[in-house]
C-alpha cells in the first residue's frame, strides 16, 4: 500500500465483511511521542481462536475465492519495518480490536494519506454501520461520530449531497485544527 | 478566522435539505437506480480502486446520474483490478476489469448513458484456475 490511509480503508473492509455494526477508528498523531497509530475496533463476528495463531500469516484467509490474505500482513510489516509494533485481539461474537503503531521519524514511515477521503468513503458506502473516529494529535483530540451526525439528520439521509459536502468540509477543518 | 464547522450548524441545514429531498425522492425508487459496486479488497485497493470509487461518486453526482455506489470485496479477478460491476436498472450486471480514470469515463458515458458495453468486460463463464480442477 502507498499510505497508511489505504491500509485503513482495507482493514476496515474486513470488519465489514465480519457485519459489523460499530467501527471505531482512533488515530494518534504524536510528534513528541513520535508515533503515528491507528486502532480498528469493531463489533463484527471475531476470528474463530484456531485461526488466531496464524492471523498475520499470508496465507490465512476466510475468503474462498483465493487462497491469500494480504490485508493484515501488509499493515503489519509496514509497521514493523518502521520499528512499530502490531497487535491483533479477537473474539468470537464480540469483535476484533487491531492497532498498528508506526515510528514516525523513520525512513520507511508511509505517509498518512488521503486520511478524510478514505474515512468519509466508508460512511457514505456504509450507511448501515456506525463509524466513530478519534483523532488525537499533540494540540487536542477531535471525534467524528455517525451516531450523532444520524440523530442531528433525523432521518434525511447522510448521502444528500449537501451533507456530504457539509460532513467533508467538517472533517476536514476539525483535522486541520488539531496541526 | 472562520468559525469551524459542527454538528449545530448542520441541525440549521437540514430542514433546508429536508424540502429539496421531498422534491428529489420522487420517482428515485432504489430499483430504478443504477448500481456501481468498486471490488474494494487488498487487491483492490493497492491497484487504485479508492480513486476509481471517488471519481464515480463524484461524477455520477456532478452528472446528475440517479446512482448507488458502493464497496464489495474482492470479485476474484484481483490480476484486473480495480474491477466494478455495473448494474443498470431492470439488467443483468456487468463486470468491468482493469478500470482506469478514463475507462471509467467511458463507462459513464457509453454504458450508463446510453446502455453501449465498453472494452473489458469480465465474462460471467470466466473460470479461475482453481475451479477447473
Amino acid at each position: 500500500m502507498k499510505d497508511i490511509s489505504l491500509h485503513i480503508l482495507d482493514i476496515a473492509q474486513n470488519s465489514i465483511s465480519a457485519k459489523a455494526s460499530v467501527i471505531a477508528i482512533n488515530i494518534t498523531d504524536s510528534i513528541n511521542q513520535n508515533i503515528y497509530s491507528v486502532e480498528i475496533i469493531d463489533n463484527g463476528k471475531g476470528i474463530p481462536s484456531e485461526m488466531m495463531p496464524t492471523i498475520t500469516d499470508p496465507w490465512t484467509t476466510s475468503r474462498i475465492t483465493r487462497k491469500v490474505g494480504l490485508g493484515i500482513p501488509l499493515f503489519k510489516q509496514n509497521a514493523e519495518l518502521t520499528g512499530g509494533h502490531f497487535s491483533i485481539e479477537s473474539e468470537v461474537g464480540i469483535g476484533t480490536q487491531l492497532k498498528a503503531t508506526f515510528i514516525k521519524d523513520n525512513i520507511d514511515c508511509l505517509p498518512q494519506g488521503d486520511i478524510q477521503g478514505v474515512l468519509l468513503m466508508l460512511v457514505f458506502s456504509n450507511t448501515e454501520i456506525d463509524f466513530s473516529y478519534t483523532f488525537t494529535t499533540d494540540k487536542g483530540e477531535y471525534t467524528f461520530d455517525t451516531n450523532e451526525i444520524k440523530q442531528v439528520l433525523e432521518g434525511v439521509s447522510i448521502l444528500q449531497p449537501e451533507i456530504k459536502k457539509y460532513l467533508k468540509e467538517m472533517l476536514a477543518e476539525n483535522i486541520k485544527e488539531l496541526y | 478566522m472562520a468559525k469551524i464547522k459542527s454538528l449545530a450548524d448542520l441541525q440549521k441545514m437540514k430542514a433546508d435539505v429536508q424540502n429539496k429531498v421531498d422534491l428529489r425522492e420522487k420517482g428515485d425508487a432504489v430499483d430504478k437506480l443504477v448500481q456501481v459496486k468498486v471490488s474494494m479488497a487488498t487487491c483492490g485497493i493497492a491497484s487504485g480502486a479508492k480513486q476509481i470509487m471517488e471519481f464515480f461518486m463524484d461524477e455520477l453526482d456532478k452528472r446528475n446520474i440517479g446512482a448507488v455506489v458502493t464497496q464489495t470485496g474482492c470479485m476474484g479477478y484481483c490480476y484486473a483490478e480495480p474491477t466494478i460491476e455495473v448494474t443498470l436498472p431492470g439488467q443483468e450486471p456487468v463486470v468491468y476489469g482493469y478500470v482506469d480514470q478514463s475507462k471509467a469515463d467511458d463507462i459513464i458515458e457509453k454504458y450508463i448513458k446510453n446502455g453501449e458495453l465498453v472494452d473489458g468486460i469480465i465474462p460471467q463463464n470466466y473460470e479461475t484456475i482453481d475451479d477447473k480442477k
